[in-house]
C-alpha cells in the first residue's frame, strides 16, 4: 500500500496546441500570467523574452517554438509555468493551465519511438489517461535548448 | 571542533600571508627589528595554535622556522638563502594547511628534511644552541594568540583607537608604519596589548545576502518613487522622500561593508616578485601604490588573478637582465610599479614597468604565425599592441616556468571585461609598458542611461558614455557609406551604429506616432579602452541607479548583452554591454580611437602617413581614391531624376541645378536605378561626381607611387594592399562649371605668380593643380631653403603658401626670414598646417603669417588665397 503510495507523482498539467502536456508539480514553482515581456534582441527565436515576476527576472520561454508549433495568434491571458533551472528562473509559456493530476509513476509509458525527434528529446513519457493522453515534459531538457542545438 | 578547526584555518592562512610578504621586506630591510618582530609573533602565534589544537607536524615545522627567525633576531645575518628557506617553509606549511582543510586531518608524513635544514641554518647563523624562544615574548604575546586577527577588509575600530592613543608621542615610528602599510596593503596589526574587540567577522554570504537585500529594497524604492511621481498630491510624498534617503544610505553602508582595499590582491606579489626575480635573476623592485584603494571584493576577487599575471609577465618578459639594462643605460634594478586610484566613478589600476617595451616586430610575426593579421597587413603599432590580447598568444620564446601556465593576456582581457572593465596598454621600446586597467567601483548597483530604440528600452552603463549628441538636421549630420553610418564630430568622423540594426529590432514603421524624426534622433558616444564609437538610438530617456542582474544562461552567448535590470516601473530591461558592442562594431574600426579624435597635434608625417580616403570605382574595376576631406558630401539620387542640359547631365539638388561630372570618362550614369555621386560643394556651387560604386573609406598612409599622365589622375597609390587611383579633384571641378575658379579672381587677367613649400611629394601633388586651377601660376619646392634660394636669384612671387612642419627650416622660421628681408617683407603668406591648435595659429602669426589653414582645407585655403589677393589689390 505504502509502495504505491509513493509512487504516485502529482504533475500540473498545460495545453499546447491541443495537446495535454505534465510537468512533475515538484519542478514547478509557480503558476502566473506572463506580463509585460521584453523582448530579447539576438536571443534564440524560443526565448520570448524577459519578464519582472515578484521583483524577479524570468526567462520566459515560447513553448510553442520550442516544440517546432507555429505561434499562439492570440497572445492575451499567457499563462507561464514558472520554473527555477540552475539557480535561474524560467517560465513556460503555454496556451492555457489543466488540472493538477496524481498518478502513478508505474504506469507511465516510454516515449513512442515515432514521436518526432524534436518532440521526444523533451518528453519524459506518456500517460494513458482515460480519454487522452498526456505527455511528460523532461523539464531540463526543455531548458537545456541552448546547448542540443548548439551541439547539433 | 569543526568550527575551531575552520577559525584556525581562516586564520593561520591568513598570518602566513602576512609572514611572506612581510619577510621579503625583511630581507630587504634586514635591521628593521619591528618587521622581524612582527613576523616572529606570527610564526610563534601558529606553532602556539597548533599545539594547542594537537597538529604536532605543522607545530614542529613552525617550530623550527621559528627557531631560525630567533637567530635572526639575535643578530645572526639575514641571508637570502635563510630567507627562501623559511619561506620554503612556509609554503610547506600552506600546503599541509591546505591539506588538512580538505581532509579534516593533519597529513601524515614528516618534514625531517625541512626542519634539518632550518637546524643547520640556525645553527650555522649564531653561535648559540638552538633554543625554545618562548619565555621571551610570553608577555606580549599571550592575548595574541587568543586575539582574532584582522581580516583583510575589515573596519579597524582598533587602529583608529590606538591612533588616539598613540597621539602624544606621534614619532618616526608611527609614520614608518603608516609607509608600511601603505606599501603592503596590509592592515596593521595590533601590535601592543589588547585591543578591544571592535570588529566582527561576518561571513561573507551573509554579506552577499545583505546586498540582495539591499538591492531590492532599491528596486521597491524606485517603484515607489515612479507611484508618487505619477500622483502629484500624494501624502505618501514626504514618508517616502525619508525611506529613499535611508534607502540611499544604507545601499551606501552594505556596499561600503562589501570594500576591501585592493592591497589584499597585492598581498602577494611582493612575494611573487622575490621569488620570480632569484628565478630569473632579475633585480626587481616592486612599487606599490594607492593599495588602500578600496574595490568592492566581487570585482577584488575578479581582477586578483590578471593582476599577478600581469606582474608576472612584467618581470618576465617585460624587465630585462641587470647586464641588459646597464649595456642599455638603465639602472640595474628594474621597477614594476602597481599603482590605483579612484577616478569618476571608476578604478584605475596601472602596472608599468622601465623595461625594454614590447617587441612590435616579435609580435608581429608570432601575429602572422597565429593567423591573427597576414603577411602583407600593416597594422599600426597601436594595433599591433592590441593583439597580445588575442586568445593564445605569447611571445615567449621558451616556455619558462614563470610565463608558459596556459594563462595569457587574452584571459586577462576576458575577466576585466567581464566586470565591464577595459584593459588599455602604451608602449615604447627601451622605455617600458604601462597596462592600464579601469574598472567599475561595484558590479551590483551601477548608474546608466536609459535609451530607447525600437520601442523598447536599454539601460548603457554611464561608466562608458562620454557624451550625447543630437543629430540635427544641419549639424551633426549622419551620413552614411555604402550603408555604414558615420557622424561628423570635431572634424572627425565618428563610426556609428544604429542599436536597432546591432539588435536586429524589427523596423519601427509600424509603430505609430513615429515620424521619421523622432527616430534615430540621437547618437550615444562611447569609448571603450581606445575605441570610441557612437550608438545611434531613437531617444534617451533618464539615467537611473539600475541594479544589474546577470541574464540566464541560455542568454549568455548574446554579447551586446551585459544583464538585465527592473526599473522602477516594474519592467524588465536589458543592460548593454559596452564590450559587446565594441566587438561587435568590428576591428576594422577599432582603429579610430579617441587619439585620433583628441589629439590635434598631429605631426605632418603622420598626417602623410594616415589620411582618410574615400575609395571608390568609376568606369572601370580599378580603385579610386579622393582624400576625404575634399568631399562634402556623399548623395545618391534617383537616376530618373538626372537630367539633361544642353547634352550635359544635371540633377536638381538642395533648389538649384548640380552639374553632374563623370569621375572617369568611361563612367556612365545609372538608369532604373539610384546613382551614387561624390558632391563637391565650394561658394555655394556643388557639382556632383558620377561614380559607380562607392567602396569605402579607409585610413592609410598615402603615397603616390607613380605619378600620371591622365587629366583628373594625381598618380597611383598603394591603399590598403591595393592599387587605387587618386583623383584630382581640381581637374574635375572647372568641368561643372567653365568658371568654378575664375569666377572668384574678379577681373584680373594677369596670373600670379605663387610659391609653394611643402616637404611632401603628396601634398605638392595634390594641392599644386588645385592651386593653379585657382588661377595662379605656381611653384612647387620642397623646402624652405630652396625657396629661398629662388627669391635670392630674384625670382619674384606674389603669394607664398608654406607648409609649417619640415626638416631643417620650418614654416615659421621660414616666414620670419622672409619678413625680415625687405623685398618679402609683405610678401603675404598663408601657412598650411595639420596643426590647428590656438598655440600654433598664435605663433605662426607672431611668425608674420597672414593666415593660417588646415591642410585638407581646400576651401579654406582657397579663401585665404583670396583675401590675400584683396590685400595685394588694395595695397597696390
Amino acid at each position: 500500500m505504502s509502495k504505491t503510495q509513493s509512487a504516485d507523482v502529482e504533475f500540473v498539467t498545460a495545453w499546447i496546441a491541443g495537446q495535454l502536456f505534465g510537468l512533475p508539480i515538484t519542478r514547478v514553482h509557480d503558476v502566473f500570467e506572463a506580463e509585460r515581456i521584453t523582448r530579447v534582441p539576438l536571443a534564440r527565436a524560443e526565448v520570448s523574452g524577459v519578464l519582472n515576476l515578484r521583483g524577479r527576472v524570468v526567462t520566459a520561454l515560447d513553448m510553442r517554438r520550442r516544440l517546432g508549433l507555429p505561434p499562439r495568434e492570440d497572445a492575451k491571458n499567457q499563462m507561464a509555468i514558472g520554473i527555477d533551472h540552475g539557480g535561474e528562473a524560467y517560465g513556460l509559456l503555454v496556451d492555457s493551465m489543466g488540472e493538477v493530476l496524481k498518478l502513478s509513476a508505474d504506469t507511465m509509458d516510454a516515449v513512442p519511438i515515432n514521436l518526432q525527434r524534436d518532440w521526444a528529446a523533451i518528453s519524459a513519457g506518456v500517460y494513458r489517461l482515460e480519454d487522452r493522453l498526456m505527455v511528460v515534459l523532461d523539464v531540463d531538457r526543455v531548458l537545456d535548448f541552448g546547448k542540443d542545438t548548439l551541439a547539433a | 571542533m569543526e568550527d575551531l578547526l575552520k577559525e584556525f584555518l581562516t586564520e593561520t592562512s591568513e598570518s602566513l600571508d602576512v609572514v611572506d610578504t612581510e619577510l621579503v621586506r625583511f630581507e630587504q630591510e634586514p635591521n628593521n627589528a619591528e618587521i622581524l618582530g612582527r613576523i616572529f609573533r606570527l610564526v610563534h602565534t601558529i606553532k602556539g595554535t597548533c599545539g594547542f589544537i594537537g597538529l604536532p607536524r605543522l607545530e614542529a615545522l613552525a617550530h623550527a622556522a621559528e627557531t631560525v627567525m630567533g637567530k635572526f633576531r639575535d643578530g645572526a645575518p639575514v641571508t637570502s638563502e635563510a630567507v627562501s628557506l623559511v619561506l620554503v617553509t612556509i609554503d610547506r606549511l600552506k600546503s599541509l594547511l591546505a591539506e588538512l582543510e580538505a581532509t579534516s586531518a593533519e597529513p601524515s608524513g614528516s618534514d625531517g628534511d625541512l626542519i634539518v635544514q632550518l637546524e643547520q641554518m640556525a645553527l650555522d647563523g649564531g653561535a648559540a644552541p638552538a633554543a625554545p624562544t618562548g619565555e621571551v615574548t610570553i608577555g606580549s604575546l599571550a592575548p595574541q594568540v587568543l586575539e582574532r586577527q584582522l581580516r583583510p577588509g575589515e573596519v579597524s575600530l582598533d587602529d583608529l583607537e590606538r591612533a588616539f592613543r598613540d597621539t602624544p608621542g606621534p614619532g618616526d615610528k608611527k609614520s614608518e608604519n603608516r609607509e608600511a602599510d601603505r606599501r603592503t596593503g596590509e592592515r596593521r596589526h595590533p601590535d601592543t596589548g589588547p585591543a578591544g574587540n571592535q570588529t566582527l567577522r561576518v561571513s561573507v554570504d551573509t554579506v552577499e545576502r545583505l546586498m540582495t537585500m539591499v538591492s531590492e529594497l532599491v528596486l521597491t524604492r524606485n517603484q515607489l518613487l515612479e507611484i508618487v511621481r505619477r500622483h502629484s498630491e500624494s501624502e505618501f510624498k514626504g514618508p517616502l522622500q525619508r525611506l529613499s534617503n535611508v534607502t540611499a544610505e544604507l545601499q551606501e553602508g552594505v556596499m561600503k561593508t562589501r570594500m576591501q582595499p585592493i592591497g589584499n590582491a597585492w598581498a602577494k606579489l611582493p612575494r611573487i616578485v622575490r621569488d620570480l626575480g632569484n628565478e630569473l635573476g632579475k633585480d626587481i623592485e616592486l612599487e606599490m601604490h594607492g593599495a588602500e584603494t578600496e574595490l568592492d571584493r566581487q570585482v577584488l576577487d575578479i581582477i586578483r588573478d590578471p593582476l599577478t599575471h600581469m606582474v608576472r609577465n612584467s618581470a618576465d618578459h617585460g624587465l630585462e637582465t641587470p647586464e641588459e639594462r646597464l649595456k642599455a643605460g638603465k639602472p640595474a634594478r628594474g621597477t614594476i610599479r602597481l599603482s590605483a586610484y579612484q577616478a569618476s566613478g571608476q578604478i584605475v589600476i596601472e602596472i608599468s614597468d622601465d623595461g625594454r617595451g614590447l617587441n612590435i616586430s616579435k609580435i608581429r610575426s608570432r601575429a602572422i604565425d597565429a593567423g591573427l593579421i597576414a603577411e602583407g597587413d600593416h597594422p599600426t603599432e597601436a594595433q599591433l599592441h592590441k593583439l597580445i590580447f588575442a586568445p593564445g598568444f605569447s611571445t615567449a620564446e621558451k616556455i619558462t616556468s614563470v610565463s608558459g601556465r596556459g594563462v595569457g593576456m587574452d584571459v586577462v582581457k576576458t575577466n576585466i571585461d567581464q566586470i565591464g572593465g577595459t584593459i588599455d596598454l602604451k608602449s615604447a621600446p627601451g622605455r617600458g609598458s604601462t597596462f592600464s586597467i579601469k574598472i567599475p567601483l561595484t558590479l551590483a548597483i551601477v548608474p546608466a542611461l536609459i535609451v530607447q530604440s525600437g520601442g523598447e528600452r536599454y539601460a548603457i552603463p554611464q561608466v562608458a558614455v562620454v557624451e550625447l549628441v543630437h543629430r540635427g538636421s544641419n549639424t551633426n549630420l549622419v551620413e552614411e557609406i555604402n550603408g555604414a553610418l558615420v557622424l561628423r564630430l570635431r572634424d572627425k568622423l565618428l563610426p556609428l551604429l544604429s542599436l536597432s540594426q546591432l539588435l536586429k529590432l524589427p523596423k519601427r514603421e509600424a509603430v505609430e506616432g513615429a515620424a521619421d524624426a523622432e527616430t534615430e534622433a540621437f547618437v550615444v558616444v562611447m569609448q571603450v579602452g581606445n575605441s570610441l564609437f557612437g550608438i545611434v538610438v531613437d531617444d534617451v530617456l533618464h539615467t537611473e541607479e539600475i541594479v544589474v542582474k546577470p541574464v540566464a544562461a541560455s542568454l549568455r552567448d548574446i554579447k551586446v548583452l551585459g544583464g538585465n535590470t527592473i526599473l522602477g516601473d516594474g519592467s524588465v530591461i536589458l543592460i548593454l554591454d559596452p564590450n559587446g558592442i565594441a566587438d561587435s562594431i568590428g576591428a576594422t574600426r577599432e582603429e579610430r580611437t579617441l587619439d585620433d579624435f583628441s589629439r590635434k597635434e598631429a605631426t605632418v608625417e603622420d598626417a602623410a602617413k594616415s589620411i582618410s580616403m574615400l575609395m571608390f570605382r568609376s568606369g572601370s574595376t580599378a580603385l579610386k581614391a579622393v582624400p576625404l576631406s575634399l568631399v562634402t558630401r556623399l548623395e545618391e539620387v534617383d537616376a530618373d531624376k538626372i537630367e539633361f542640359s544642353s547634352g550635359r547631365p544635371m540633377v536638381q539638388y538642395r533648389g538649384g541645378l548640380m552639374p553632374l561630372v563623370p569621375a572617369d570618362e568611361n563612367a556612365k550614369l545609372r538608369t532604373g536605378s539610384t546613382q551614387p555621386l561624390l558632391v563637391f560643394t565650394d561658394g555655394g556651387r556643388s557639382v556632383g561626381l558620377i561614380v559607380d560604386e562607392i567602396v569605402d573609406i579607409v585610413e592609410d598612409r598615402l603615397e603616390i607611387k607613380v605619378a600620371s599622365e591622365t587629366p583628373g589622375v594625381l598618380g597611383s597609390a598603394i591603399i590598403r594592399e591595393q592599387a587605387a587611383e587618386v583623383i584630382d579633384v581640381a581637374h574635375f571641378l572647372p568641368l561643372g562649371f567653365a568658371d568654378w575658379f575664375h569666377g572668384k579672381q574678379g577681373a584680373s587677367h594677369e596670373k600670379r605668380k605663387l610659391l609653394f613649400v611643402d616637404d611632401s611629394a603628396f601634398f605638392r601633388n595634390l594641392l599644386a593643380p588645385v592651386l593653379q586651377a585657382a588661377g595662379y601660376d605656381v611653384m612647387p619646392v620642397s623646402s624652405a631653403k630652396e625657396a629661398l634660394t629662388l627669391i635670392e636669384r630674384g625670382m619674384q612671387f606674389d603669394l607664398v603658401v608654406t607648409d609649417i612642419e619640415m626638416p631643417n627650416m620650418d614654416g615659421y622660421v621660414f616666414a620670419e626670414t622672409l619678413r625680415a628681408e625687405g623685398r618679402t617683407a609683405h610678401l603675404p603668406i598663408i601657412a598650411l598646417s595639420s596643426t590647428l591648435s590656438g598655440a600654433a595659429v598664435s605663433k605662426g602669426q607672431r611668425a608674420g603669417m597672414d593666415a593660417y589653414v588646415g591642410k585638407f582645407d581646400r576651401r579654406g585655403l582657397l579663401q585665404a588665397l583670396k583675401g590675400a589677393s584683396v590685400d595685394m589689390q588694395e595695397a597696390a
